[in-house]
């Protein structure tokens, strides 16, 4: 006898309905703060260089790589170079080898800019976003990463020797690899011991991330030691990430080169670098803040839900 | 395989930040001590695969250093100690069947079956007329496992014991 293959959804029809009502009332936010909704493409001939990003690709007909779009980031800043207008974008994206209780190689990514906004103006925002989504949810703090390391490691990332983290990471029972990088440690490090605090909290706005860990972020004005990104938890999971973008087209090339540069020190491939940002970059992007925040996760918040397969209506395993 | 002893895996999670590298937090389980503990890889690390097996094996006798089991299909025989007999010795009998965890083909650990059937050697004799139960009194099989059992069981009577719990379950 031929069993009847699954077919049927992961989520019940009353998170398809509440997955509704929240796409509405962010859409409802934006339009009420004139932002534009655009749409930019999910296939682009150039790939996202971030080391920590693994791109799926397909290929045309006639022979060209296509990248499925990991964030809409590079067009979204390519129509802000050549309008100047806040914008924002709710999408698919995709990402490969994400599986997991909060990951799915394919969610939803809602995005937005606010031209002439500061990283401080755009928590702001953030904040009065999450009163209309999540109306039970506190004021948010908003910590630095090096105060939050200090006061939870006890060590200074940004001056603690490698030494000191491999140890203390050993002693958190991290099977530390001999070529394991420097920020790789003080992610695990964040999430092992600032994690379970944040997990006690409500909205926390991590800021002033180390430079080495900047993405696409402007580094901070006075001290090159910091970038200008901000990270949004609530109750320990990792809602947004936002940053003042980085303007300058030299640094924006640099940056590329560097993150190609480590992929061949991991033993993975290159990725085009998209010339059309730079291109944007060059012809200049206006001062900008940007955030990009996941909404399956939110969903997942306001419905209390412990699995990312409760907010999916089909998960990778079930598409 | 880590640190020379072989663990299994009971929870495996995996983080990922958003501008950064995966890595599973895990819990596992030593499978010669018991003890669990979390530990935290860098994913895609890989780790040496223990040789374990789970194999039912007939219990043959005691030479009292050893414990000698067999493989009814290819009469193999295995020795496990005393560490890897550990509870299980209070319970079983030559010729019961047990699931015996091997590693490098030594066994590492003994699950009796979940009831086994003993006999009663010694216990203090019941009150007359007592059928129900009620407070129960220790008893010794003939393995040497001491269980508690109502009062109107008697030596020489044989029972059913869950050995999960090492609770008495009937009389057999």
């Amino acid at each position: 006898m031929n069993e009847t293959p699954r077919w049927q959804p992961d989520a019940s029809l009353d998170m398809l309905q509440a997955r509704a009502q929240l796409l509405s009332q962010l859409r409802a936010y934006f339009a009420a703060a004139d932002l534009l909704e655009v749409e930019t493409p999910i296939l682009s001939r150039a790939g996202n260089t971030d080391p920590a990003l693994d791109s799926f690709c397909t290929q045309a007909s006639n022979g060209q790589d296509y990248y499925l779009h990991t964030s809409p980031e590079y067009p979204m800043k390519r129509l802000l170079a050549a309008y100047g207008q806040s914008l924002y974008q709710i999408c698919k994206v995709f990402r490969q080898d994400e599986l997991g209780r909060y990951h799915n190689p394919e969610f939803t990514l809602l995005e937005w800019y606010r031209v002439g906004f500061s990283s401080m103006q755009l928590m702001d925002d953030v904040e009065a976003l999450l009163r209309t989504v999540l109306p039970q949810l506190g004021p948010a703090q908003r910590l630095s990463y090096s105060a939050l390391f200090v006061a939870h490691v006890g060590l200074d990332p940004l001056k603690a020797s490698d030494g000191h983290l491999v140890d203390y990471a050993a002693r958190q029972g991290v099977v530390v690899p001999a070529d394991a990088a420097r920020d790789w440690l003080l992610q695990v490090l964040f999430d092992h011991v600032v994690g379970d605090w944040l997990k006690q909290q409500g909205a926390v706005f991590v800021t002033d991330y180390p430079a080495s860990q900047a993405a696409l972020a402007e580094l901070h004005p006075t001290d090159k030691r910091l970038a200008q990104r901000f990270e949004l938890y609530i109750h320990g999971v990792e809602l947004a990430n936002g940053y003042q973008e980085l303007t300058n087209p030299s640094e924006q090339q640099a940056r590329f080169r560097a993150d190609n540069v480590k992929r061949q020190t991991q033993g993975r491939a290159t990725l085009p670098i998209d010339q059309a940002l730079l291109g944007a970059l060059t012809a200049g992007l206006p001062v900008c803040a940007g955030v990009a925040l996941g909404v399956d996760r939110l969903l997942m918040l306001q419905t209390a839900s412990t699995h990312i397969e409760q907010v999916l209506s089909f998960t990778a395993t079930n598409a | 395989m880590l640190d020379g002893d072989p663990y299994t895996i009971v929870e495996n999670e995996f983080v990922k930040p958003g501008k950064g590298q995966a890595f599973n937090r895990v819990r596992i389980r030593n499978l010669k001590s018991g003890r669990t503990i979390e530990k935290t890889f860098r994913s895609g690390e890989s780790v040496e695969a223990a040789d374990v097996m789970n194999l039912n094996l007939q219990y043959l006798y005691s030479d009292g250093e050893y414990w000698h089991f067999m493989h009814q299909e290819s009469f193999e025989q295995f020795q496990a100690d005393a560490n890897a007999m550990s509870e299980a010795v209070k319970w079983i009998k030559e010729q019961d069947i047990c699931d015996v965890t091997l590693w490098n083909g030594t066994p590492l650990s003994i699950a009796p079956p979940t009831f086994v059937t003993l006999a009663i050697t010694e216990t203090d004799p019941g009150l007359k007329g007592d059928t129900s139960g009620g407070g129960g009194k220790p008893a010794t099989l003939e393995t040497g496992a001491v269980v508690r059992v109502p009062l109107f069981v008697q030596i020489g009577e044989v029972i059913k014991v869950d050995t999960r719990t090492g609770d008495y379950v009937s009389r057999a």
